[in-house]
């Protein structure tokens, strides 16, 4: 037995001694740990965010922006790169965009804005902005939820100072257990990394005063696309 | 860290002379204490969640060994690692190895009460390991050599002033008393620490034993950088962290940030599930999870396992009359507040931590605001019994309680001595009303007169008017 085994055994060990189960009484935790781990149940769902799509829509922008995220809809995919641009000339920005090798992005048609220069791949600590593709949204917060994959790295929205997220309008869910659903559905288990972004990165460690950007994004741009429907 | 919780009178007084912790505490009232409120009208299932979260960690800490062993298994599936530790020194052994195994000079890491509960940061600096604190107000702790203050604000008790000093002293830059630019200062150093760390350790507000996952929750997106860069990822979570299911976890995030901070949430919480997949552009190499016990199986089964359904909010000193005026420090160890008035003598022993049990004026906010309804004046007034019965407590203390016992326990007696006493303080001090001193009454008589006695006790006027009624 390895010095891990030895130690994990003392410790559950100790435990099933407090516990003291009969055999009955174990039978039934075990299948009650069973239905709680393999088909877990949302506990109560706060009636905010249970809207129909539009209000959803609404809801999530607004709780966005009130954690100092900025909020657009755009009709078209192949409007983002025009929004893209605009974004970084109103915040006098470099036209410069690393953005994640995903396929979506990549046919979003960044050719059309000739005096943006980007890259697809994942963040460096050189680069200022980045732009990623979002899983979904979360609307009874105004919360993004991001999945790590081959083409959407993680760090594009952490490295970078100003942050650009693609959200499919049609994946604005009312609550976080709708949006987990969603992902089980599509994924079965989570995959390395998922985060879920409630406005730019902020810090209250200096006399409590709220400050922008600690060390993740200073700014955070929502682009809400309505013709997507995959995430 | 050596526990000082002894000297809590000693530091309460001197806390509430200080003028910079006394500003620096007046913010938690304005800002996280109003903050909870607001937040919690916000939503009005509010009190509803709070109850499910209490009986989510109800269930998780009657079933600690099969929750324990899911989520070990679902790690080991995703390509993880779990080391379990017994006590503070293993869980430092085996952090120790794995940043050696990786050739680590230096880790980087995220706020994790249990790595100052062990005392991660001393031990691997003693191994040549260079640890940085990247949470703002670790890092501003670290550098002042100090434990932190607050759960949620480690630095909580300092001013703006105090941290432009120390980032002139430490950063070499000219002296600025700009937030903006004091936190782009830390962002700047830190950047560099996070691309050159070999490892990044941070703890875990959950462990998910339905996915293997661990979860952080930060403002600052330090957890993001700490684990996502370093081709090492430890995590560090004691055994009471896990819980079944994602459900469950969203459940407590709802309650856990408005608690805190007053917000609706905060602006990262990050799912992470084994190391970096096939194709990955980044992530780390390795994950490793340590499973720290430290006294925990201990607690459970006994009249404190109450306190491990703690899910590390800070609400309860943000709302402590104590806490408010003597700040973090005094309580003398890593745990403060109202909680840690509970953890610490768990952790270091009722005979080097009796003071805190006591720092309490018991009017049950702490209660009141707790997300996971822990019964906190209850937990501490099981420790004062614990120090009584242990003689901890002074002997004049003992001996006084002994005295009233003695009379309290016969009631005839009780009244008959009660109203000679008021009787002899009545007449004594007939003449003033009142008396400016009086032996054993010193506590009182120091800062104010105490009103002599009219001549007869409640318990005669009671019974006078029960006598008079028609």
């Amino acid at each position: 037995m390895s010095d891990n085994e030895g130690r994990r055994a003392a410790i559950l060990g100790r435990l099933r001694d407090v516990y003291r189960r009969s055999p009955e009484d174990e039978a039934a935790a075990i299948a009650t740990v069973e239905r709680r781990v393999f088909h877990p149940a949302p506990n109560l769902i706060p009636a905010r965010g249970q809207l129909d799509l539009e209000d959803r829509i609404e809801l999530f922008t607004t709780m966005a922006r009130n954690v100092q995220a900025e909020v657009e809809r755009v009709a078209r995919m192949a409007d983002v790169p025009a929004a893209a641009s605009a974004i970084l000339r109103r915040h006098n920005l470099p036209q410069k965009l690393v953005i994640a090798p995903d396929p979506v992005l990549q046919a979003a048609g960044f050719a059309s804005q000739p005096l943006l220069r980007v890259r697809f791949g994942d963040a460096d600590e050189h680069d200022q902005a980045g732009l990623t593709l979002a899983f979904a949204g979360v609307a009874e917060t105004g919360t993004l939820m991001l999945c790590s994959a081959a083409e959407r790295p993680t760090l594009l929205a952490f490295l970078p100072e100003n942050s650009l997220v693609v959200l499919p309008s049609a994946r604005v869910f009312g609550a976080y257990e709708q949006a987990w659903r969603e992902l089980r559905r599509e994924l079965g288990s989570p995959p390395r990394s998922v985060n879920f972004i409630t406005g730019p990165s902020r810090t209250g460690d200096i006399a409590q005063r709220l400050e922008l950007g600690a060390h993740g994004p200073r700014r955070l741009a929502i682009l809400l696309v309505d013709d997507l429907q995959a995430g | 860290m050596q526990p000082t919780s002894l000297a809590f009178q000693s530091k309460a007084a001197a806390a509430l002379a200080d003028p910079n912790l006394q500003t620096a505490l007046g913010g938690i009232k304005t800002g996280w204490q109003r903050g909870r409120i607001l937040a919690a009208d916000r939503l009005p299932e509010f009190e509803q969640l709070r109850d499910q979260a209490r009986d989510i960690k109800n269930h998780a800490l009657a079933n600690l060994d099969f929750y324990l062993e899911a989520f070990e298994a679902r790690v080991l599936d995703a390509g993880g690692q779990v080391h379990w530790a017994r006590d503070a020194a293993e869980a430092r052994r085996i952090i120790q190895e794995i940043c050696e195994s990786a050739g680590a000079k230096t880790v980087t890491k995220s706020k994790s009460m249990i790595a100052e509960e062990i005392g991660l940061n001393d031990h691997l600096e003693a191994a040549g390991i260079t640890p940085v604190e990247t949470d703002l107000g670790e890092y501003i702790i670290q550098l002042r050599k100090e434990p932190p203050s607050h759960l949620v604000g480690p630095a909580v008790h300092l001013t703006k002033d105090q941290v432009a000093d120390l980032f002139e002293q430490t950063h070499g830059l000219p002296r600025t008393d700009d937030p903006t630019e004091l936190v782009g200062q830390a962002r700047t150093v830190l950047r560099q620490k996070y691309l050159q760390a070999d490892v990044g350790i941070t703890g875990a507000n959950f462990l998910i034993a339905e996915t293997g996952s661990a979860i952080t929750v930060t403002n600052e997106g330090n957890a993001e950088l700490t684990q996502g860069l370093p081709k090492v990822h430890v995590v560090i979570a004691s055994l009471e962290k896990v819980i079944p299911s994602m459900e469950d976890a969203f459940t407590l995030l709802r309650v856990l940030a408005r608690s805190a901070t007053g917000q609706e949430f905060s602006a990262y919480t990050t799912v992470m599930t084994g190391p970096k997949r096939q194709g990955d552009l980044d992530g780390p190499e390795q994950f490793h999870v340590v499973l720290l016990d430290n006294g925990r199986t201990g607690m459970i089964g006994s009249k404190f396992q109450d306190m491990l359904r703690c899910i590390r909010c800070g609400a309860c000193m943000n709302n402590c009359p104590v806490y408010l005026a003597a700040g973090g420090h005094a309580y003398g160890w890593v745990y403060v507040g109202p909680m840690g008035s509970v953890l610490t003598p768990q952790f270091v022993g009722i005979e080097s931590a009796h003071t805190l049990p006591n720092a309490s004026t018991f009017c049950g906010r702490c209660e009141e605001v707790c997300p996971v309804r822990i019964p906190l004046p209850n937990l501490m007034r099981h420790w004062r019994e614990e120090q009584f019965k242990r003689q901890l407590v002074p002997s004049t203390v003992r001996y006084g309680l002994g005295t009233w016992g003695f009379f309290a326990r016969r009631p005839a007696l009780y009244r008959l001595a009660t109203r000679l006493a008021m009787g002899v303080l009545g007449r004594l001090g007939k003449k003033r009303g009142r008396f400016a001193s009086l032996p054993l009454a010193e506590g009182w008589t120091v800062s104010r007169d105490l009103p002599a006695p009219q001549g007869r006790t409640f318990m005669q006027q009671w019974r006078q008017r029960q006598r008079s009624r028609p």
